[in-house]
């Protein structure tokens, strides 16, 4: 909770009577004037019933990360009372009321995981001064626990729901100043707990944005430009018309305009078919016949961008990111240079619930159902796209998205659908679903790359000097999106001699965030070509790293604060990166044990998303297979895992999800169009091929951080790292399967 | 054309197009929405229902070779013995993370339980390789199909 001092902004309490009974503890903020986006209106949180149970809102969508249960548990804590007596639900979209609600970037935890224990340690002041007034007892001689205010001297006690009223007329503690419990008094943080929508997962019921059901709905299907931003010149819309089924056939002319890349802001061109249901929608569709204008970003095609990222590579890079001592001639005086030339393809997300939103019109307003990651964005995108203020778009997030990984923090399919409903008009709700195939094809990509590095060692076999030329995309200097390489990238600062550079080339195609972005990618370049130079200073890797990461404690370059004001949580730190290298490495026997020829381990880290991670992997690997065997993860995530059944599932998660790019997928261009569409050639991994994930996290005096993404970004290295040291095969290119043959 | 479906055990007449896959027949025509659309061809598994006892991907079969066989969705499922046992280890687990893809896990595992009561490792890769799980749920999906079946965890390491 990030409060300011001015009097005006000090909480209120509001109490007020709710549908059956019991109090609505309302602790309201002022929030009317200049609420930021960190702030909430906390009461809006806690609602307390006579029979002493408790409802608590999740302020976040939950899209598999698990926050749905995560944060009212840090809230149930503090309140001090039972999570038996505990029922969560999902908040409604309002910002000025619960504060920001997107979720990505592992931040829920982070930015939430001080002020919902505020939260929550407010309630339970409020409700511990009403005791001690109705008392007339001190409060300091009140204790409470399950949601019972006790008095110990007078045996005298109180449950949390009868005082509700009374505690609604007190004063709201200053959140700043509110008592918190020692952390060795927590019952409910740190307790493995089942998701709460768990037992409504298992009966299939409906959670999620494909099963909103609403009277006279209708279904559409979404045939789009196949390039970024072609145009459509003709398509024979009678045809379909008369197709069973069929109600409306929408040409949408397409707004994407340059400074749009990220889709954020309008729609691709296409042809909507609306039925009765959706699979006369698409069956209409398959009949569609639409002659396009590609425009330019229908000449991209991977194998231009092949060729020019190998002619840049060789020249000098089109502009610096950071320069440190001299590396060229440092590499002039090196005992040893290495260089290699590093690359791994565009990626799609293919969340396991297809894209999809449903929306009605009606008098000028719009009512939207969207599994979504970011439902403010969704409404602001819509408003933009449509011309209709936000206060006349009222949008639901769902009560659970099948998968994020940070596609749907893009608003496309929402903007869509209501721009679908629009035409269709009457209030008439309109469900549009993605195929497969579409969301493939038009997503919002994991940018490819391409990096040539160049690495001196000094005679002792110490890295003194390290340079990467960086070929990617973007115009004018200007990185396209997600396409950076920041400054503070490992192993900058660890190495005297450095320099980043970049190359850009031209891409029509929107980018957005995938799991870990930027270290999903810069993992496995870095970390494969500091194994490469481990490997050439005659060192194990691990005594490698750990004399690299002696060279120094933190980067000396702090990260700028975040757009909204708050401070960024600690950032690298070489200390906390040894304690999870040392832990992966006694865990896996790192160096202990005996393999058969073929078997080996491989080990890279990397810090992401405030998360300290080392990996270790072993396998298997022959002529043309590889095997993984195991993979042992150690993690820094702070001073507490709120919940470790779901931390654990997570950094599994994550580590399959990497195993699974590494192995097999890839997204390419031809004449501007992706030449994927399903998962036989876009490969997610599958049960045949999981290996066991053995998780550990250390335990350390850091705030609390998130865990959805960090535990990715080592995959990739550790695993071309162990392929390595089992075969001497050295594999630059993902996915594995392309760069080295193997049949996995 | 008209069809009369027996599904959960009640009878249901739907009329759609003969090519209409039984999914679509489920979720859009009877309101049985936890079967799950993945891929529309049969590679991920969020579809699959009992056909006659068997694990079927429904949006790979059209409602005309439906026949009189019966239907068995997620919907249903606990009133299989096997289907219960599943579900509570799927609890007990926590299994899910999105959740999306485990009805058709759990509805596999079913099939997979009802033909090898004890399954081992290879059983279970054999028999659950056809259902996607993006968020990569694998190791608690072993997990809890051993647990409902008494099968001690292999230890790992």
């Amino acid at each position: 909770m990030h409060l300011r001092n001015d009097q005006s902004r000090r909480s209120f309490l509001k109490a007020s009577a709710v549908t059956g009974g019991g109090l609505m503890l309302t602790f309201n903020l002022g929030t009317a004037k200049a609420a930021t986006a960190t702030e909430a209106n906390i009461g809006a949180f806690v609602r307390i019933a006579p029979d002493n149970t408790f409802v608590i809102m999740a302020k976040s969508v939950d899209i598999g990360q698990g926050v749905k249960t995560s944060l009212p548990m840090i809230i149930a804590d503090e309140l001090d009372v039972d999570w038996s007596q505990v029922k969560v639900e999902l908040a409604p979209l309002d910002t000025e009321k619960f504060g920001a609600q997107n979720v990505g970037g592992s931040t829920t935890i982070p930015r939430n995981w001080d002020n919902m224990r505020r939260v929550g340690a407010a309630a339970r002041q409020m409700i511990v001064s009403a005791a001690a007034k109705m008392w007339k007892v001190p409060e300091g001689e009140l204790t409470t626990g399950s949601g019972v205010v006790t008095h110990a001297a007078s045996n005298r006690k109180a449950t949390y729901g009868e005082l509700a009223s009374k505690a609604a007329a007190q004063t709201a503690p200053d959140l700043k100043t509110v008592k918190l419990k020692d952390p060795k008094d927590f019952k409910i943080i740190g307790k493995p707990t089942r998701d709460v929508d768990a037992p409504k997962i298992v009966v299939g019921q409906p959670l999620y944005g494909i099963d909103v059901q609403a009277p006279g709905m209708l279904a559409a299907t979404f045939e789009r430009s196949p390039v970024f931003g072609g145009k459509l010149v003709k398509a024979n819309i009678d045809e379909i018309r008369a197709m069973p089924g069929v109600r409306k056939v929408v040409v949408v002319e397409g707004i994407t305009g340059k400074g749009d890349p990220a889709r954020q802001n309008g729609i691709e061109a296409g042809v909507a078919i609306v039925a009765d249901t959706w699979w006369q929608a698409q069956t209409a569709r398959r009949k569609l016949r639409v002659e396009w204008k590609d425009g330019p970003t229908g000449l991209q095609s991977n194998a231009n961008w092949e060729k020019t990222a190998l002619e840049f590579a060789k020249k000098e890079p089109q502009f610096n990111i950071r320069k440190d001592g001299d590396p060229d001639a440092t590499f002039k005086g090196a005992a040893k240079v290495i260089e290699a030339t590093y690359s791994y393809p565009f990626l799609a997300h293919a969340t396991m619930e297809p894209m999809n939103s449903t929306a009605s019109f009606n008098n000028g307003k719009f009512e939207v159902w969207t599994p979504t990651q970011n439902a403010a964005a969704a409404r602001t995108s819509i408003s933009k796209v449509m011309g209709i203020d936000e206060k006349d778009i009222l949008v639901h997030p769902t009560q659970r998205s099948g998968g994020g990984f940070g596609r749907r923090a893009q608003p496309d399919p929402a903007v869509e659908a209501a721009w679908i409903a629009r035409e269709v008009g009457n209030g008439t709700p309109v469900k549009l679903v993605w195929s497969r195939e579409d969301d493939i094809r038009h997503d919002n990509y994991r940018p490819a790359g391409y990096h040539h590095f160049k690495a001196g060692l000094d005679a002792q076999g110490k890295l003194i000097a390290l340079t990467d030329h960086f070929v990617s995309f973007g115009e004018n200097g200007k990185f396209a999106p997600m396409c950076q390489l920041g400054d503070n990238i490992f192993p900058a600062e660890f190495v005297p001699n450095l320099s980043y550079g970049a190359s850009l080339m031209q891409l029509g195609t929107p980018m957005g965030p995938l799991r870990a972005p930027g270290s999903n990618a810069l993992s496995f370049v870095f970390m494969s070509f500091l194994d490469e130079v481990a490997q050439a200073s005659g060192r194990d890797p691990l005594q490698f790293h750990m004399d690299l990461l002696a060279e120094k404690r933190v980067a000396a370059k702090a990260a700028a604060p975040a757009a909204n004001g708050q401070p960024r949580p600690p950032g690298f730190d070489a200390e906390r990166m040894r304690g999870v290298l040392q832990l992966v490495a006694d865990k896996s026997g790192w160096g202990k044990r005996t393999m058969p020829k073929g078997t080996a381990l491989g080990m890279a880290y990397y810090f992401s998303h405030a998360g300290h991670l080392a990996h270790v992997i072993e396998v298997t690997a022959g002529k043309d297979e590889v095997k993984v065997n195991k993979v042992w993860v150690a993690g820094d995530i702070g001073s507490q895992i709120v919940n470790p059944i779901m931390a654990e599932s997570q950094v599994q998660g994550a580590v399959l999800d990497g195993i699974g790019q590494a192995l097999g997928q890839q997204v390419t261009f031809a004449n501007g169009r992706v030449q994927q569409g399903n998962f036989d050639d876009f490969p997610l991994l599958r049960m045949n091929e999981a290996p066991p994930v053995e998780v550990h996290f250390n335990i350390t005096g850091n705030p609390p951080s998130g865990i959805g993404e960090p535990a990715l970004p080592p995959v990739h290295p550790a695993l071309a790292n162990a392929i390595f040291a089992a075969t001497g095969k050295r594999v630059r290119s993902l996915p594995f399967n392309k760069a080295a043959g193997f049949a996995v | 054309m008209a069809y009369t479906l027996t599904v959960n055990g009640t009878s249901r007449t739907v009329d759609v197009d003969p090519s209409t896959p039984l999914l679509w027949v489920l979720r859009d025509q009877m309101s049985l929405v936890g079967t799950k659309f993945g891929c529309g061809v049969g590679m991920c598994g969020a579809c699959t229902v009992h056909v006659n006892g068997q694990a079927v991907k429904s949006c790979s079969m059209p409602v005309s070779a439906v026949g009189e066989q019966p239907i068995t969705t997620i919907e249903a499922l606990s009133e299989n013995p096997i289907g219960k046992r599943l579900q509570e280890a799927w609890l007990d687990v926590d299994v899910a993370q999105c959740g999306y893809c485990q009805a058709g896990q759990l509805m596999a595992a079913t099939a997979l339980l009802s033909k090898v009561p004890q399954p081992s490792d290879a059983d279970i890769d054999t028999h659950m390789s056809g259902n996607l799980c993006r968020c990569a749920t694998y190791i608690r999906i072993r997990k809890a199909i051993k647990q409902a079946a008494g099968v001690a965890e292999k230890k790992e390491g």
